[in-house]
């Protein structure tokens, strides 16, 4: 083989290995990339059943209850147009608060409940997950 | 006054960039060796600026010098002086000026310690870093200015946010920075060569110590923020796929892809473009993981500051650099001969597998990353996380695990595959035997127990290129091969136990109470309140017995009041099977304490293959350059 078409070769692999990349990444993505729902979505669009997805909104004042186990959590999830009730069983987050941001990560159930297998709550008093900013605020300008 | 001093600093490093790079293009268009001894002294005092930069805002840091905004937002007078000191690169500013010092520095060494390379491409490679520098400097004097004063003082700071108060921040950006941005001596080293031309074995014997060395910072900034998320997060995981965590996984596999190839260069004279490019994928994945970091465009621990002016800053930068090189490349690659050819069979051809696999890799990973930005333009949010990343790159990295065992033991330029498979045979054994004898006792996974058989493969087959060999006369680099790859597999093991064989437990329990996770007992004593430097917490006496043993832990919910924030400090057991690790919740109303246990057989071997990979970059670093030496 000449220096020039094993170059060719070589240079033909790389664009095939980069191919196979991105083909191998996006069929992956299209079963697993998490999608991002905020409670109103949820009542629009129907349940996203058997997939993981994000719930983004505000814990709703009131709501939070522990279970009888002392490891479960029930609370609700608002942005203002809809509410989705959530059970968690695991240590929340630090900054878990009522009237405060959330994200849960988990998947709907068929009665419409969500069961997170993780929350992510801010991280300190100036920081609210972006996607929860961003439901809340297309509430804020649907309301208007 | 030092806040002025380090912007003047700041000023003059970049007017010093400046000159470099003007005297870097005459030295190419002129040639000749006097040029050589104008740029060497810039390039080094404006290394030395930069750090001179750096210092001075380190020290306002220490003195908590309140009129400076940035210590005013970023830290408070009674924090601990570690993190007074090490606040200053935990923002956005400051850490950006850690990075432009780090260029500096690089660049510096360069000029300094930089003697093989031919003395144009040597030229241009400093004009290469006085460029990429030149726009960082910008980028913090217009953009990022940490210096900024603010009036009137206040009385005292903001403070640090707690989950950096840790003295993991004292170590781990500095590692990963070095490593990040030592990759831009790579970058400036394809400029220069692709300037110039003069791509072969030379170019890459220079080039080669300069990428081990970023390398090797690389690994242990990555290994290093592993472990700190592990006990810092609570969560019990030692690597999440955080946007931030990829960012800083792209240019380690970008990075250790040109390590392979730039071997190949160096003895055989192949793979000339591709080292090339890879040199300029390398950088522009850290440059990238930057812009990531710092536009503020992702959610995550590390993103400090949202400001779209900095992310459109940092992203025209990104283009011009890499779309330029890229442009260089396309225009000049041409004049650069094809080098050395080579059959499917040898070690080229396994060096050659090794870049492809890791090209996929990083291809998957960097697809990841940027989706959920890329649908979010589309206004669809979404985000992707293990599930994807180990779905799609799991079996890629086996793969690779496979050619990495068999690599070693190819001979150069031809081999036959028959010769290599009886060369393979112990490790072959091994494997074998690891996997009939997993899937007969251990009910796991698919992935973890590939991963635990091709481990034990692994570990054996990096040992067989010092067979028959005198341990004392095997060269220092060839130790360094031996190490990394045993590193890798000892660190595969980690991850495929810690999958398979991790047990856990979540639990309110009331005082004197026991639970079980794994073989150990664990009963929660008491729980007491502390006292710390700037925090107070409420402490739990947990006591775990296994056997015969006992052990004591005391995990934490630390209240920080500046800024009033809570953090759980988890309590780890290290023993030599694995780690007991306890995280405390909060009590509820019947006086129970969540606490959440996990018994994590063998997973300390995650890091300690972390540590023997950069053990190894480091022996093959000083066996080169003592090699470079002699000749």
């Amino acid at each position: 083989m000449t220096a020039k078409n094993q170059r060719l070769v070589l240079a033909g692999l790389a664009v095939a290995a980069i191919v196979a990349a991105a083909l191998l990444a996006l069929s992956g993505l299209k079963d697993q990339a998490a999608f991002f729902y905020a409670p109103g979505d949820v009542q629009r669009g129907g349940l996203p059943l058997g997939r993981a997805v994000r719930l983004g909104g505000m814990v709703e004042a009131g709501s939070v209850r522990r279970a009888a186990d002392g490891v479960t959590v029930r609370f609700v999830v608002g942005d203002g147009r809809a509410t989705v009730p959530v059970v968690f069983a695991g240590i929340v987050p630090d900054l878990f608060r009522e009237r405060s941001g959330v994200v849960a990560e988990g998947a709907f159930r068929r009665d419409g409940s969500f069961v997170a297998t993780n929350l992510l709550a801010k991280h300190d008093e100036k920081y609210m997950p972006p996607e929860v900013a961003g439901a809340l605020h297309k509430t804020e300008t649907l309301d208007k | 006054m030092s806040a002025e001093a380090g912007l003047a600093a700041l000023w003059l490093a970049a007017a010093l960039a400046l000159l470099q790079l003007a005297l870097a293009t005459l030295a190419v268009r002129r040639g000749g060796d006097e040029w050589e001894a104008a740029i060497r002294p810039v390039a080094i005092v404006q290394g030395g600026l930069a750090v001179a930069a750096m210092a001075m805002l380190i020290a306002a840091f220490l003195r908590s010098d309140m009129s400076v905004r940035l210590v005013v937002e970023n830290s408070h007078s009674m924090k601990p002086w570690v993190y007074r000191f090490a606040g200053a690169w935990g923002n956005h500013e400051g850490s950006m000026l850690l990075w432009v010092t780090i260029l500096g520095v690089a660049g510096g060494a360069v000029a300094w310690f930089e003697r093989r390379l031919d003395a144009r491409t040597w030229a241009a490679t400093l004009g290469g870093q006085a460029l990429i520098a030149l726009g960082f400097y910008a980028f913090l004097l217009f953009a990022s200015n940490p210096f900024d004063r603010i009036s009137p003082a206040p009385v005292d700071g903001l403070g640090l946010n707690p989950l950096l108060q840790d003295p993991g921040l004292a170590f781990h950006p500095p590692t990963l920075y070095a490593g990040y941005v030592g990759l831009s001596v790579a970058f400036s080293f394809a400029i220069g060569a692709l300037v110039t031309g003069e791509v072969g074995p030379a170019f890459a014997r220079a080039m080669r110590p300069w990428v081990l060395g970023a390398w090797v910072f690389l690994t242990v900034g990555i290994t290093a923020g592993s472990y700190w998320a592990y006990y810092e997060l609570g969560w019990g995981g030692w690597w999440f796929w955080d946007p931030v965590e990829n960012a800083s996984l792209m240019p380690w596999l970008a990075a250790t892809a040109l390590l392979h190839s730039v071997t190949v260069l160096a003895t055989r004279d192949g793979l000339r473009a591709w080292t090339v490019m890879l040199a300029v994928v390398a950088f522009s994945m850290s440059m990238i993981g930057t812009f990531l970091v710092r536009s503020g465009l992702l959610t995550s621990v590390h993103a400090f500051a949202v400001d779209p002016s900095r992310g459109l800053f940092l992203l025209v930068l990104l283009g011009l650099y890499i779309g330029g090189a890229l442009a260089l490349f396309g225009a000049r690659i041409g004049a650069v001969r094809a080098g050395a050819t080579f059959e499917p069979v040898s070690r080229e051809g396994g060096l050659v597998v090794n870049n492809l696999l890791l090209s996929v890799i990083l291809g998957i990973v960097l697809i990841g990353t940027f989706y959920p930005l890329i649908a979010g333009g589309f206004g669809v949010q979404l985000s992707v996380g293990p599930p994807f990343f180990n779905k799609a790159a799991g079996p890629i990295a086996l793969a690779l695990v496979v050619f990495m065992a068999a690599g070693p033991l190819v001979r150069w330029r031809r081999d036959r595959a028959q010769a290599v498979v009886e060369r393979l045979t112990w490790p072959i054994a091994a494997t074998a035997f690891a996997l009939a004898g997993l899937a007969a006792f251990a009910r796991i996974g698919v992935l973890p127990l590939l991963g635990l058989a091709l481990a034990a493969g692994l570990a054996v087959a990096s040992a067989v290129p010092l067979v028959g060999r005198k341990p004392w006369r095997t060269p220092l680099f060839t130790w360094g091969m031996v190490v990394s790859h045993l590193g890798i597999a000892v660190s595969l093991a980690g991850m495929a136990c810690d999958a398979a064989f991790t047990s856990e437990t979540l639990v309110a329990m009331r005082p004197g109470e026991p639970a079980r996770v794994g073989p150990w007992r664990v009963t929660l004593d008491g729980i007491a309140p502390v006292v710390g430097d700037n925090w107070t917490a409420l402490q739990a006496r947990l006591s775990a017995t296994r056997g015969d043993q006992g052990v004591t832990l005391f995990p934490q919910q630390r209240f920080f009041s500046d800024p009033a924030t809570t953090t759980s400090e988890s309590a780890i057991a290290t023993r030599i099977d694995g780690q007991l690790y306890t995280v405390l919740g909060q009590a509820d109303a019947e006086g129970r304490w969540q606490v959440r246990l996990w018994w994590k057989p063998f997973v300390t071997l995650i890091w300690l293959g972390g540590a023997l990979v950069a053990l190894g970059g480091a022996l093959s670093l000083v066996g080169r350059v003592r090699r470079g030496r002699h000749r």
